[in-house]
């Protein structure tokens, strides 16, 4: 009760995204170290970590609804299935010879309709999110079998065509003698369809690995699919709703204490749906992207994918009491989670010995947030 | 002697909650602790029960010091606190709440049949030995409850029984078996402190009384040989200080009327007043009357029964907080670590989360208008922080009061409801808090202030009203009332006529 200010912010607690950007680097160093005794090899080469960021996109859409829901004190235990059915609807629709574009659109509204439903339940009935979403768990799974009549769909369309472009690295398939994307007919969802021209021929310059032939690209290298560039357009855009606009602020507010939200004059329930809803629609999108991925709607896709997310998000700083957590952070934490991943393989490991690991790194991140709240007067 | 305590003094930073109190409690008595709310009753239990240590004085248990580190401690030597909120555990059937902690056990495992002995042996203490033992407490009623929360200070073989306002949720009838109860208890030689605002109660169950004010024992004795209005002397027995600022103000029209408000629960009843601009009216009582109900359910945090309030001329929608603030009332909750404020949010979100929509343009915060909102009001409001950036958990009970305040000021109401402004916070804040509220008034807004304190009330108010068991029962101009009067309107009896009893 003195008057005297004894505020001293750790620097965990002034710059928040260091501490999960250096878990990931720690990560990754390991890794790189560890490898090279091994076997002689980079762990940090160009294509690794081109492939680390392809294989985060899913879980880092996800982590993108995600983070506003734990923010604002609730959990989405459904994501995983719904990833599954929003999946399996696009993959049936393109089946039956939709266009790309719709069956995208279709998919994350479905999500979003999921999300909606959640939230008006939660915030309708009062229930407990862990129970709401627990049960939209099961019954989404159900519908994704019942959609995909419990088995893979299959659609005719190639690997860098339509909605398969989102995920797929054109270029690797050159390489392999497949049609140059730029020259296939159906470019549908690929690069040259979503930016201009003349940002395609700034980005071709860069894309050549030789200064002397600048825009050939017949040598294979990496450069992100569109999906990647989408999630970052995205990702950029989220960070700054939640940061700085007055529903992000009134995000926060809800998770941190919902008493005061009312108190404040916030209309709590339609913000609850609200939150819901629009990660139900990053989670449709994650949906895209991992039958993008696949080239085929598989019914089992996204088993504990909701784990994986959640994780994603505690690493990156939020608290599940909510009121705390960032977007850029659990974007880190995604990155963090598929290094484990993709260093474990390479290394030659056990899937259980990644088991273990991730559940380390799991209780250490939240150490690092219980160390990071400390100082707060209860 | 059972119980003997010397000179105990506790303080709380700049706080003093206990200045030298004196307590004696013999074996087989009954003695009543009485005093106004914030005079140190809780705190004193909180030394005996050893959840807080004395700064200075002596503690002395049938003749051996008696210096408690921890609740456990304190129960272990056998002194057991009957709180106002039960603590059983609601799902346990009443066998296992009464030895709860106290399981008599071998190798880990309970000993069923020492288990029923000792809990047939503690409900004949309680002269209750017929209730069911398997049923879940949460299905007894609170008076059950009560009763299975005394039996396990038996079966835990307590010598002294400290009761804090037992009857504060209990029927007429549930109290007689309390006192009961009690008397039971007194005559097998327990020794018994029983705490209440209600002096009837008082008399009704114990012998002799010790009377507390602003952290000392000001008088005890015989019950018997000291009248009420003796008593409330003893309560009070003090001067309004220089702490309230004064200043001339012409009193406007009403800018809000409150006319036949029900709470949702029973609490309040019927209540109707109105505040003009310029005014600041106070609302005393005692806790529980139904004071915070008033403002809660005049600004729509609880949804009233029935009931209007027209704030300027409009009639408010009843249960939407939302409305009511862009109506523009503006509430200051009594609970700001749990309902007052984010407390691992930043000082500036604080400040102005409830008008953020001013600080944005296009649906996006500028953060260097809301550091600059935050940076004045925490001048004008002389808040202690480093910055507007840190979290307001870090900051000290005062200046944490300061930030809800000022987020009503950012919000511009025009009506500010105060629950318990001042509570648990340091004279130099409550000095910040005062001339504010006076500021407020001069600038025409209207100031309704719920408060315990009684000084506070009488040296800032225009109008006070007196809350007693839900309902309104007396509006006066302040010049109308002394604290005496006050406290005898609060305790349930005509001010005029204070000896009478009346229940």
């Amino acid at each position: 009760m003195s008057e005297k200010p004894t505020h001293r912010p750790s620097w965990l607690h002034r710059y928040p995204l260091l501490g999960p950007m250096f878990g990931l680097m720690f990560v990754l160093l390991l890794f790189e170290g560890m490898i090279y005794r091994h076997s002689g090899m980079n762990f940090l080469s160009p294509e690794t970590i081109g492939l680390i960021i392809t294989q985060t996109t899913v879980v880092a859409t996800g982590t993108l609804g995600m983070t506003m829901v734990i923010v604002a004190g609730g959990i989405d235990l459904s994501a995983g299935s719904v990833v599954a059915m929003t999946g399996v609807i696009a993959a049936v629709m393109l089946k039956h010879g939709y266009s790309s574009w719709l069956a995208v659109a279709v998919a994350i509204l479905a999500g979003g309709l999921v999300g909606a439903i959640n939230g008006t339940i939660i915030a309708r009935f009062k229930m407990m999110p862990f129970i709401v979403t627990l049960g939209a768990m099961s019954t989404m799974r159900g519908f994704a079998q019942m959609f995909g009549d419990n088995q893979k769909v299959n659609y005719n369309l190639g690997r860098v065509e339509g909605v398969n472009a989102l995920m797929n690295n054109p270029y690797s398939l050159h390489a392999a003698g497949a049609t140059p994307w730029w020259q296939a007919g159906d470019t549908g969802l690929s690069l040259p369809a979503i930016i201009p021209d003349w940002l395609f021929g700034i980005l071709k310059h860069f894309m050549s690995p030789d200064s002397a032939h600048p825009g050939d690209l017949s040598v294979p290298l990496w450069m992100p699919p569109v999906g990647v560039l989408i999630l970052i357009v995205l990702t950029i855009i989220m960070s700054f709703v939640l940061n700085r606009s007055v529903f992000g602020r009134h995000i926060f507010a809800l998770g941190s204490n919902e008493d005061t939200a009312r108190l404040c004059g916030l209309r709590t329930r339609t913000l609850k749906v609200l939150v819901y809803t629009l990660s139900g629609m990053f989670i449709g999108l994650a949906g895209i992207f991992a039958l993008s991925r696949l080239n085929q709607g598989d019914v089992t896709v996204g088993m504990g994918l909701e784990l994986d997310i959640i994780t994603a998000v505690v690493i990156g700083g939020a608290s599940l009491n909510g009121g705390v957590g960032s977007i850029w952070g659990a974007i880190i934490g995604a990155l963090t989670m598929t290094s484990l991943h993709s260093g474990s393989v390479q290394m030659g490991w056990q899937s259980y010995i990644q088991g273990i690991i991730i559940g380390i790194v799991i209780v250490l991140a939240a150490g690092v947030d219980k160390i990071r709240s400390r100082g707060l007067k209860g | 002697m059972r119980l003997r305590l010397r000179g105990i003094e506790k303080s709380f930073g700049a706080t003093r909650a206990l200045a030298g109190v004196d307590l004696e409690a013999r074996a087989g008595e009954v003695l009543a602790l009485i005093g106004e709310n914030g005079a140190g009753k809780s705190t004193l239990m909180k030394v005996i029960s050893g959840a807080h240590a004395p700064d200075a004085g002596t503690m002395e248990l049938d003749g051996q010091p008696f210096t408690p580190r921890e609740p456990r401690a304190s129960s272990d030597a056998g002194v057991a606190m009957i709180y106002q909120e039960l603590t059983l555990a609601p799902h346990l059937n009443v066998e296992e709440n009464l030895v709860l902690g106290r399981e008599p056990s071998r190798w880990g495992l309970v000993n069923r049949r020492e288990r029923r002995e000792r809990v047939r042996k503690a409900l004949d203490m309680v002269s209750h030995p017929h209730l069911p033992l398997d049923v879940p407490v949460r299905a007894l009623s609170v008076a059950q409850q009560q009763i299975v929360e005394i039996a396990r200070a038996c079966a835990s073989g307590a010598r002294v029984v400290i009761l804090d306002e037992p009857t504060s949720s209990l029927g007429r009838h549930d109290v007689d078996i309390l006192f009961g109860i009690i008397a039971r208890l007194a005559e097998q030689g327990v020794a018994l402190i029983y705490i209440s605002h209600f002096l009837e109660e008082c008399r009704a169950v114990a012998k002799r009384y010790l009377v507390l004010r602003d952290g000392k024992s000001v008088g005890s004795g015989e019950l018997a040989q000291i009248d009420n209005t003796g008593i409330i002397r003893l309560m009070v027995g003090r001067e309004v200080t220089e702490l309230y600022p004064q200043a001339p103000r012409t009193l406007g029209e009403p800018v809000i009327a409150v006319s036949g408000l029900d709470g949702p629960r029973g609490k309040p009843r019927g209540v109707s007043f109105q505040v003009r601009k310029g005014e600041i009216f106070g609302i005393a009582g005692l806790i529980g009357s139904g004071r915070t109900e008033i403002l809660r359910s005049v600004f729509g945090l609880d949804h009233a029964a029935a009931g209007t309030v027209t704030v300027s001329g409009r009639r408010l929608a009843l249960g939407a907080p939302g409305r009511s603030l862009d109506a523009g009332l503006g509430l200051l909750s009594e609970n700001r670590k749990e309902e007052g404020l984010l407390l691992n949010r930043d000082l500036a979100d604080n400040l102005t989360l409830s008008r953020l929509g001013v600080l944005a343009k296009g649906g996006f915060v500028s953060r260097s208008k809301q550091l600059g909102v935050a940076n004045d009001l925490m001048k004008r409001l002389d808040v202690r922080a480093k910055s507007a950036t840190q979290a307001v958990g870090t900051l000290s009970g005062g200046n944490q009061q300061k930030i809800a305040f000022g987020r009503l000021l950012h919000q511009e109401a025009d009506v500010f409801l105060l629950d318990e402004p001042t509570r648990g916070i340091d004279v130099g804040a409550k000095a910040v808090l005062y001339r504010q509220m006076l500021d407020m008034a001069r600038q025409g807004k209207a100031v309704v202030m719920v408060s315990s304190y009684l000084p506070e009330l009488l040296g800032m108010c225009d109008t006070i009203g007196v809350m007693c068991r839900g309902e309104l029962v007396a509006v006066r101009p302040r010049r109308e009332w002394d604290e005496h009067s006050l406290l005898t309107a609060a305790l349930g009896r005509d001010s005029d006529a204070p000896d009478e009893t009346n229940n």
